[in-house]
């Protein structure tokens, strides 16, 4: 098998803040009946995790299953547990109109750490971060790309904010974030 | 600057995070309508000073197409809904009135 690579490598940048990408990341994406058993119970013997509520993500340990729409999820699994998460979701939802798709490799994923994580994705993204609660994730932009950011575990703002976005437009997501994170343009708002 | 609310995830969010998609509630008029009928679904809009109903596509976000009513003159939203509807529902209907009384669009009222 080829040798798979993250994007960027996991490139890293130390300004105020802390933006690291994390290199491989498993990635599915599911879409089916959100409502249905079956789905609730692929999810759980898939990943343990329960079906996330509305904007909300269910994370664990290595695992995390967020919900990005009313028809789809993404499920997030060590990049080498893909093909085996993928089978039991198979498995589970035979039979049922569904859809399971490894996007791993279309993806880029960063971490932004430190006390004004927050900051860094305020400067970006036209939403209220201070707003954005623990366990829950939220899709919208980070200037012209389309991102989703969520607070790692049960991190508050000032603390790990991680950041899905298009594998294609990578680079210009870390840019992005490296010049929010720059030393000397601290805002100081949420911190 | 209008500040949208998806019916769909919930998320209020300002225009930037969505994407226009033109006059809502559009009948289709396919091949075996009439010229006039297909002449009037392909190019005759709506271009009011006042109340308007338009698509919108939370393309940022969810990614679902919902309806807007709003005010071309003051860019006040009325409401957001689902976009898997023939016509507005009675509480838009009724927000509209509450603020422009006697409105009409099209064949709504």
């Amino acid at each position: 098998m080829s040798n798979a690579v993250s994007a960027l490598e996991g490139a890293e940048f130390n300004g105020f803040a802390e933006v690291r990408e994390i290199g491989l990341q498993g990635m599915i994406t599911l879409r089916g009946d959100l409502g249905s058993k079956a789905m609730a119970g692929a999810v759980k013997s898939a990943t343990g995790l329960k079906l996330p509520e509305l904007r909300r993500i269910e994370q664990a340990e290595g695992q995390a299953v967020a919900w990005m729409s009313p028809d789809e999820l993404l499920v997030m699994v060590p990049y080498e547990d893909v093909q085996k998460t993928l089978v039991a979701l198979d498995k589970a939802l035979k039979g049922t109109h569904y859809m399971a798709v490894d996007v791993s490799d279309a993806r880029a994923v960063f971490q932004v750490t430190g006390p004004a994580a927050g900051d860094v994705i305020a400067k970006l993204a036209p939403i209220d971060m201070g707003a954005l609660a623990t366990g829950e994730i939220r899709r919208s932009r980070l200037a012209q790309i389309p991102a989703a950011f969520w607070l790692v575990g049960d991190d508050t703002v000032s603390g790990t904010v991680q950041v899905v976005c298009f594998r294609s437009v990578a680079q210009y997501g870390f840019d992005l974030l490296k010049t929010a994170a720059e030393n000397g343009t601290e805002v100081g708002f949420l911190a | 600057m209008l500040i949208l609310e998806c019916p769909y995830c919930g998320v209020t969010a300002e225009e930037t995070e969505f994407h226009g998609g033109g006059e809502a509630h559009l009948t289709r008029h396919g091949p075996d309508s009439s010229e006039q009928d297909f002449e009037d679904y392909l190019f005759q809009r709506e271009n009011p000073k006042g109340v308007h109903f338009e698509r919108w596509r939370h393309v940022n976000g969810c990614g679902k197409w919902l309806h807007a009513a709003r005010c071309t003159l003051t860019l006040e939203v009325f409401g957001t809904y689902n976009a898997q509807t023939f016509e507005p529902p009675k509480h838009i209907k009724d927000a509209i009135t509450a603020k422009r009384p006697g409105w009409t669009w099209r064949t709504f009222s």
